[in-house]
C-alpha cells in the first residue's frame, strides 16, 4: 500500500477537474432544472480557446507568462459559447416540455463537436497542448506534476470565489431566490433572464478553467474530449447532489478518488482479481454512484428533492 | 422576438443540412459508366480518415490513390480505368460495416482496400464474403481474421475466403518483440497493458506467451479504456511494480498519454508496443517521454528497400499533404494486388471482363489467391489463409524524436 499517497493525489487531482466541470451542470440545474448536456463541449471549446491563445503568442514565450492570456481566452470562449447556447438553444424552449431542451442539448453538443472538427486547423486528430517542463514536485509523499499544480491551486480558489459570490453579492442572492422560486423572484423585481444567463456564464467560466487544466495535465486535446469529461462531471454533480455547488466539488473528488483507488486496490482483494484494474474503474465508480443514490437519492450534499419535477 | 430567433436558427440549420446532403449525394451519381472502349472500375477504400487514427488512415488513402493513378497512367489493365472511392470509418466497426454494405451495393465497385483496425475488419469481412467481393487490408493484424478464432490451439481455419491482407499478423509481431526485448535488450521484467480491443488484446497476449516461454517475468497486467486520457492510476501501479519495461497492446492515441503518464509517475524503462504505436503522432503526443520507446511494425523499413524507392519518389511527386505513415506501402500493395487480380481475370477472358459485375467480383476474388508481384514492401503473395507470404518484421526505437529502425528480420519460433 506504499503507493497510497500517490493514488490519493492522482484521484484528488482528477476529482478537482471533474468538480470544476460539474459546477457547470449544477449551477444550471439549480436555476432552471435543465441538464445542459452540451456542457462537455463548452469545456472542449474552452480548451481550443486556450490553445489558440498559445498559438497566437510568439514562439518561445514562457508558459508562465502565457498562462493568464490562455486562461482569459479559454474562459472567454467558453462563456461565449455557454451564453450562446442559453440564448439560442435553451431560452426559446424554456416553457417547452422537459424532453425538448434535453434533445436540443444533445444536438447542440454534436454540432459543437463538428464545428471544431471541421473548422479548427488540424483538429481532426489530437493537438498538442503546451506543458510545464521540469521535474514533478514532491508533496506529502506523492509526486505531483507541474501542470497539475495549476489545478490544485485553481480549483479551491474558484470554489471559494464562487461560494462568496453566491452568498454575499446581490446577484448571488438573486440567484438563490430564482432557484427557490423563479416566479416569485420575478415578482420581487429580479430579472430572471439575466440570472439564468449568469448561471450559464459562471458554469462555462469554470469549464474554461478546467479546460486549461486539462490541457496542462495531459498535454493534448481533441474534439472529442468533451464527451467523457461531460459524462464524468455530470456523474460527479449527481453524486454530490445536483443543484448544490459544494456538492459538485465533493462529488467530483469522490468520483476521482473512487476511480483511482478502484484501479489500484480492488484487485488486491482476494477473489476480486478479475474485477480490478483500469478496465473496471468506471464500473466501480458507477456502483458507488448507485449505492449513494440508494441511500441518499438527493446526492451527498443535496438538500431539496426536486419539488417541481 | 423569441420566435424570430428560433426561425433564423432553424433556417440556418436547415440550409446547412441541405448543403451537406447535396455534397453527400454527388459522389453516388457521377462517375463510372463505360465510355467507348474503356470501362471504369471502382476500387473501394475504407480507413479512418478522421478521428484519432486519421494520420494512419490518410496515409493509406493517399497511397491507394497513388496506386490507382499509376495503374491508369501505365494502362496496367488494357481498357480499364480505375477509380478510387474512399469512405471514412472513423475507427468504428459499425461505420466500417455500413461502408462495406455501400461498396457491395455499388455495381461499379470491384473490390475494396482496408480497413486499418482489426475490429473494423471483423465487422466488414462477412459483408464482402457474402457478395463474393475481395477485400485486401493493408493493416489488420489480428490473427483470427484469417485463421479463425481457434488459431491459438493450432486449429487454423480460414473463415472468409475473399479476405486477404498485405500485413503480417500479431501472432508473430508480439513474439518477435518479446524475443528482442529478452534476448538482445536483456530486459526480464515486464508490465503488460492492453486496451481490450481485438488488436490490442491479441497482441498483448501473443507477446506475453512468448516472453514467459523465454523465461521473462510478467510483474503485472492491466487494461485501459482507450477512449479516456487519464491513466494516472494505472501509471502509478506500473511505477510501483518497477518493471524493466512496459508492453502496451493498443494504438497510439491512448498509448502516447499512457507512456507519458507512466514515465512521469516514475517508470524507468521503455514502453514497447506493436505497429499501431509506430507513428510520428506517437512521438508528437508523448513528447520527450517517448524517447527510447520501441514499436514493432510489419515488413522491413520502407527506407531500406529498393522496391520502395520508386514509391517514395512517386508519393513525393504527387504532392500529398500528409505522409504515407506506417501502412502506406502496404496500402499501395493491397491496391495493386486488386489491380493485378483484375488484370488476371481480363487475361483469362481474352482481354475482356465479364459483363456481369457479380461474376467479375467472384473471378477477381478467385484470381487474388494466385496474385504475385514485387511490391513496395517486397514480394507480395498470399498463403492458404489469405495472409501475406512476406513475414518480415522490424523494430523501431524512438531516438531524438524519431522512430529509427533497430532490427529487421523474420520471426523464428
Amino acid at each position: 500500500m506504499n503507493d497510497l499517497p500517490q493514488q490519493l493525489a492522482s484521484g484528488l487531482i482528477l476529482g478537482a477537474m471533474y468538480g470544476l466541470i460539474a459546477i457547470g451542470y449544477t449551477m444550471v440545474y439549480g436555476i432552471v432544472q435543465l441538464i445542459n448536456f452540451a456542457h462537455g463541449e463548452i469545456v472542449m471549446f474552452g480548451a481550443f480557446g486556450g490553445l489558440t491563445a498559445w498559438l497566437m503568442l510568439p514562439k518561445g514565450t514562457s508558459l508562465m507568462l502565457a498562462l493568464p492570456l490562455m486562461l482569459v481566452l479559454a474562459v472567454g470562449v467558453s462563456v461565449l459559447v455557454g451564453i450562446g447556447a442559453e440564448r439560442f438553444a435553451y431560452r426559446p424552449l424554456r416553457n417547452a416540455p422537459r424532453l425538448a431542451p434535453l434533445i436540443t442539448a444533445i444536438g447542440l453538443s454534436i454540432m459543437l463537436q463538428q464545428l471544431i472538427w471541421s473548422f479548427y486547423p488540424d483538429a481532426k486528430k489530437a493537438r498538442t497542448f503546451p506543458q510545464f517542463s521540469g521535474e514533478s514536485v514532491h508533496l506529502l509523499g506523492a509526486n505531483v506534476q507541474r501542470g497539475e499544480l495549476f489545478l490544485l491551486i485553481a480549483a479551491p480558489v474558484c470554489m471559494i470565489a464562487l461560494g462568496f459570490f453566491v452568498a454575499k453579492t446581490r446577484t448571488g442572492r438573486a440567484m438563490q431566490a430564482t432557484s427557490q422560486d423563479p416566479d416569485t423572484a420575478k415578482l420581487m423585481g429580479i430579472n430572471t433572464d439575466r440570472i439564468i444567463v449568469t448561471a450559464f456564464a459562471i458554469g462555462a467560466a469554470f469549464g474554461g478553467v478546467a479546460a486549461v487544466a486539462y490541457g496542462l495535465k495531459y498535454g493534448q486535446i481533441d474534439f472529442k474530449i468533451g464527451f467523457i469529461l461531460g459524462l464524468k462531471a455530470f456523474t460527479a454533480a449527481v453524486l454530490g447532489g445536483i443543484g448544490n455547488i459544494y456538492g459538485a466539488m465533493v462529488g467530483g473528488l469522490v468520483l476521482g478518488l473512487a476511480e483511482s483507488l478502484a484501479t489500484a486496490y480492488i484487485e488486491l482483494i482476494p477473489g476480486m482479481e478479475l474485477f480490478g484494474g483500469g478496465a473496471w474503474k468506471n464500473v466501480w465508480a458507477f456502483v458507488l454512484l448507485i449505492l449513494v443514490l440508494l441511500v441518499r437519492p438527493q446526492g451527498l450534499l443535496g438538500e431539496r428533492i426536486a419539488d417541481r419535477a | 422576438m423569441r420566435h424570430r430567433s428560433l426561425l433564423i436558427l432553424t433556417t440556418a440549420v436547415a440550409a446547412g443540412s441541405l448543403t451537406l446532403t447535396a455534397c453527400g449525394s454527388r459522389g453516388d451519381n457521377s462517375g463510372g459508366g463505360s465510355s467507348g472502349d474503356t470501362k471504369t472500375l471502382t476500387i473501394g477504400l475504407d480507413a479512418p480518415l478522421t478521428g484519432d487514427l486519421s494520420a494512419l488512415g490518410q496515409g493509406i488513402k493517399n497511397s491507394a490513390d497513388l496506386a490507382v493513378k499509376t495503374a491508369n497512367k501505365k494502362k496496367t489493365v488494357e481498357g480499364v480505368t480505375f477509380k478510387l472511392e474512399a469512405l471514412d470509418d472513423a475507427g468504428q466497426p459499425a461505420s466500417g460495416q455500413t461502408n462495406a454494405t455501400k461498396f457491395v451495393a455499388d455495381q461499379k465497385v470491384v473490390g475494396a482496400v482496408g480497413p486499418l483496425n482489426s475490429n473494423v475488419g471483423q465487422s466488414m469481412q462477412k459483408v464482402f464474403d457474402k457478395a463474393g467481393m475481395v477485400e485486401v487490408s493493408p493493416a489488420n493484424t489480428a490473427p483470427e481474421l484469417t485463421q479463425g478464432t481457434a488459431w491459438r490451439s493450432g486449429k487454423k481455419e480460414r473463415p472468409f475466403k475473399t479476405y486477404f491482407r498485405t500485413s503480417t499478423t500479431d501472432a508473430i509481431q508480439g513474439p518477435y518483440a518479446a524475443q528482442y526485448m529478452y534476448n538482445e535488450k536483456k530486459l526480464k521484467k515486464v508490465y503488460v497493458i492492453d486496451d481490450k480491443k481485438t488488436y490490442g488484446k491479441g497482441l498483448a497476449a501473443t507477446f506475453r506467451d512468448e516472453f514467459e516461454k523465454l523465461g521473462g517475468k510478467v510483474v503485472g497486467t492491466d487494461h485501459v479504456d482507450p477512449k479516456e486520457k487519464d491513466f494516472n492510476a494505472v501509471a502509478n501501479k506500473v511505477a510501483k511494480a518497477k518493471p524493466d519495461f512496459v508492453y502496451y497492446g493498443g494504438e497510439y492515441p491512448a498509448g502516447a498519454p499512457l507512456a507519458d503518464q507512466a514515465k512521469k509517475a516514475g517508470l524507468k524503462g521503455p514502453v514497447v508496443g506493436g505497429d499501431a504505436l509506430f507513428s510520428a503522432e506517437y512521438v508528437k503526443l508523448a513528447k520527450k517521454n517517448s524517447e527510447g520507446d520501441i514499436a514493432s511494425s510489419v515488413g522491413a523499413p520502407l527506407e531500406s528497400l529498393d522496391s520502395a524507392k520508386t514509391f517514395m519518389k512517386a508519393y513525393k511527386a504527387a504532392g500529398y499533404k500528409l505522409p504515407y505513415e506506417a501502412y502506406g506501402g502496404y496500402a499501395y500493395d493491397a491496391t495493386w494486388a486488386i489491380i493485378q487480380a483484375v488484370k488476371a481475370v481480363a487475361e483469362k477472358n481474352d482481354g475482356k471482363l465479364p459483363g456481369d459485375m457479380n461474376e467479375t467480383r467472384e473471378q477477381v476474388a478467385e484470381a487474388m489467391q494466385d496474385v504475385k508481384f514485387d511490391g513496395v514492401s517486397g514480394a507480395v503473395g498470399f498463403d492458404e489463409y489469405g495472409d501475406t507470404t512476406n513475414k518480415q518484421l522490424s523494430l523501431y526505437e524512438v531516438k531524438d524524436g524519431k522512430h529509427t529502425p533497430v532490427k529487421t528480420g523474420t520471426f523464428k519460433d
